[in-house]
């Protein structure tokens, strides 16, 4: 086993607001290998989006770190410290540098009165010390290597003359412009029709194994999930409550959640069975339940256990690790449905 | 429960571009000559990509986009209208047979309003109801068939989640009792566990009051499971519609199998015989000549980018817009 590219160990981030200190992240532990792309999945406020801008210390203000949280990025084997970043050109390494994000919305990602190649160009003389013929050259280079037709021209143009598709694909060009090691996908094709999320889906697999670079995909669609990672997180109300190879953790979920999100999501290949909605809404983070955060809706709740004591998270089987009480008997359940269909 | 609700001929909306002063009067076509059916009782999905005029054409069927030629018409058993002459009081007779549910619950709910309030002000406005005990009393029944909780009446939006939200949205379009509601996107801003939950609501609702819901979506997956009929749509066009079964199981234009084998499977290992589309959807003020789909279609000849194809019955209840999909079907 290879060092970890970057080892997220109990993260905790609370916010300081007008109605008290609210828990948006709750002790949250994971490792990305180099080369390696990992699904953090979740329903809206489950915490994945300030997860990931963690990484980068991307938060505002009020955000205030748990006092055990520890980031540490490994670059060329030597470990660094993200909460120690604190000067602005320090942090460069984890913004931009080691680091790349990409957005949902691409038309917002883009200054609108500045021409998306001197854009590009300006992060590149930023991270590098390349002067910048070489940087627009670089620049169009990666245009013309996400599929852009016509990349001189387009280097020239402003955001708004580009299409969705075609604007999603300036950005993972700017992204990976920068050689990065880990970039953070958040909810890259949420906001494209299918069939350009295809398009964008095949390129960035494509350039994980062309530039060996590791990826946090952030998406709440499991059919994206599967056809994209590696290894999958399931995040509900600040907590991760399963992990695992995403063969094992689709094929196979035990916890009730992943379960329940299995089911009530509409498949092409049945169309008899009835969806199966979760009962109840997500809680306010404002009120958090006690004890298991799954509580309130879980159909298989063992009543005040649940309510009472956080379920520890074990390792059901090999990597796959589970934080439910009841998460032994599901398996055992699951496995008859399952017989034989497990394969790694 | 039998008969046509809503039937269009060549129906076309077009939407005029700022063009030259002295040069050609330039439109875009956002639907284009659409010869649609649907049946009373019926859930009939409406499919495309953005811009494929799938939002025009619903917000026509509410005379909330302007027609700009052919027919369409509203027939309920009760009431027979020509919508495109549709005015005055037989417009606002209308308006109550015909309901819209928004995509967005967070945007579509006044935050300054009671949920009784927003619930209440169809019948106020169309004063359907002569007391304000009456108004309470239908506003009540709604709710409950909703399953709003009718000690939430008197809070205000802001207090709900997007579920919660999504059934206020709900009651308020059932609330005049139509027979006719476009739901646009509604579930598309609803997370997953949520999105089955309202799914199931609007589907109990639709049988037990008798509804025909046009259901407009770009998620197929969803469409597969509410929707009795289908209609595919491309840059204003209608290119197939049939039976959802039928045109699940055997696709017969090239878009609606790229489409449907574009769904991300559920399976790491089903990496699926993706029938990867090139390019994207062509904007609607500069269409390309003949088929409208030809830019991308892997199997465009000749005739595809001259003559321009017209939807033809490929089976009992299957249409089809295609030069082709009787080779390509063999």
């Amino acid at each position: 086993m290879t060092e970890p590219l970057i080892s997220v160990k109990n993260l905790t981030l609370r916010f300081r607001t007008d109605e008290g200190l609210i828990t948006a992240v709750e002790d949250v532990s994971f490792d990305i290998a180099p080369g390696e792309i990992l699904g953090l999945v979740g329903e809206s406020g489950s915490g994945k989006s300030v997860t990931a801008k963690s990484l980068m210390l991307l938060n505002p203000d009020n955000a205030v770190y748990g006092p055990e949280s520890r980031i540490t990025l490994n670059i060329d084997n030597k470990p660094v410290d993200v909460f120690s970043l604190t000067d602005p050109t320090d942090r460069m390494v984890i913004r931009g540098g080691a680091i790349s994000m990409i957005f949902q919305e691409p038309m917002a990602s883009f200054a609108p009165a500045i021409k998306v190649g001197s854009q590009m160009v300006e992060q590149l003389l930023i991270h590098s010390d390349m002067n910048s013929a070489r940087a627009k050259e670089i620049s169009i280079e990666m245009l013309a290597r996400v599929g852009i037709p016509d990349p001189a021209q387009r280097f020239g143009q402003y955001a708004f003359e580009f299409s969705g598709g075609m604007r999603q694909r300036a950005m993972i060009a700017m992204a990976l412009s920068t050689k990065p090691k880990l970039l953070i996908a958040d909810e890259p094709t949420t906001a494209l029709d299918v069939t350009i999320q295809a398009q964008v889906i095949d390129l960035m697999k494509d350039l994980v194994s062309e530039f060996h670079m590791a990826i946090l995909f952030i998406t709440h669609d499991l059919g994206v999930i599967a056809q994209t990672v590696d290894k999958v997180a399931v995040m509900y109300l600040g907590k991760l409550i399963e992990t695992g190879t995403v063969r094992e953790v689709l094929r196979n979920p035990r916890h009730p959640y992943t379960q329940g999100l299995m089911n009530a999501l509409p498949k092409l290949d049945d169309l008899d069975t009835p969806l199966t909605a979760i009962e109840g809404d997500i809680p306010s983070p404002l009120d958090r339940p006690t004890g298991c955060v799954f509580n309130t809706r879980c159909p298989v709740s063992l009543g005040l256990e649940c309510e009472t004591r956080v379920p520890v998270y074990t390792a059901a089987e090999g990597e796959h690790q589970v934080a439910c009480f009841l998460a032994d008997e599901h398996a055992d359940e699951q496995a008859d449905e399952q017989e034989g269909g497990v394969r790694t | 429960m039998t008969g046509t609700l809503i039937s269009t001929n060549d129906l076309s909306v077009h939407y005029p571009l700022r063009g030259k002063l002295f040069g050609p009067k330039l439109v875009v076509r956002a639907i284009e000559s659409v010869t649609i059916d649907i049946q009373k009782g019926s859930f009939f999905g409406l499919v495309g990509e953005s811009g494929s005029g799938k939002t025009t054409f619903g917000r026509a069927l509410l005379r909330a986009a302007p027609i700009t030629r052919g027919k369409a018409t509203y027939s309920d058993g009760e009431v027979t209208y020509d919508l495109p002459s549709l005015k005055g009081d037989e417009l606002k007779d209308y308006r109550k047979r015909a309901q819209l549910i928004f995509q967005d619950p967070y945007a579509a709910l006044s935050p300054r309003m009671t949920v009784r309030d927003i619930i209440a002000e169809p019948l106020e406005v169309m004063g359907l109801t002569s007391s304000r005990e009456e108004t309470d009393e239908r506003v009540r029944t709604i709710a409950a068939k909703c399953r709003i909780n009718l000690e939430h009446l008197r809070r205000f939006p802001h207090a709900f989640s997007g579920g919660q939200r999504q059934r206020i949205s709900i009651a308020r379009a059932l609330v005049s009792e139509p027979q006719f509601i476009v739901a646009d996107e509604s579930v598309a801003a609803l997370d997953v566990s949520i999105q089955a939950d309202v799914l199931n609501l609007l589907k109990s609702i639709q049988k037990d009051m008798g509804l025909t819901f046009l259901f407009i979506s770009h998620d197929l997956s969803v469409v597969a499971h509410t929707c009795d009929h289908v209609a595919v749509m491309y840059l204003g066009r209608l290119v197939e519609t049939a039976p959802t079964r039928e045109l699940f199981a055997a696709p017969r234009h090239p878009y609606t199998k790229a489409l449907l084998s574009a769904i991300p499977s559920l399976d790491p290992d089903d990496q699926g015989n993706a029938q990867k589309l090139e390019g994207e959807i062509p904007s609607p003020s500069n269409p390309p000549p003949g088929c409208k789909f030809n830019t991308r279609c892997p199997h465009a000849i000749d005739i595809c980018r001259k003559e321009e194809p017209k939807l033809a019955k490929s089976g009992l209840e299957h249409d089809v817009a295609c030069h082709r999909w009787q080779e390509l079907t063999d």
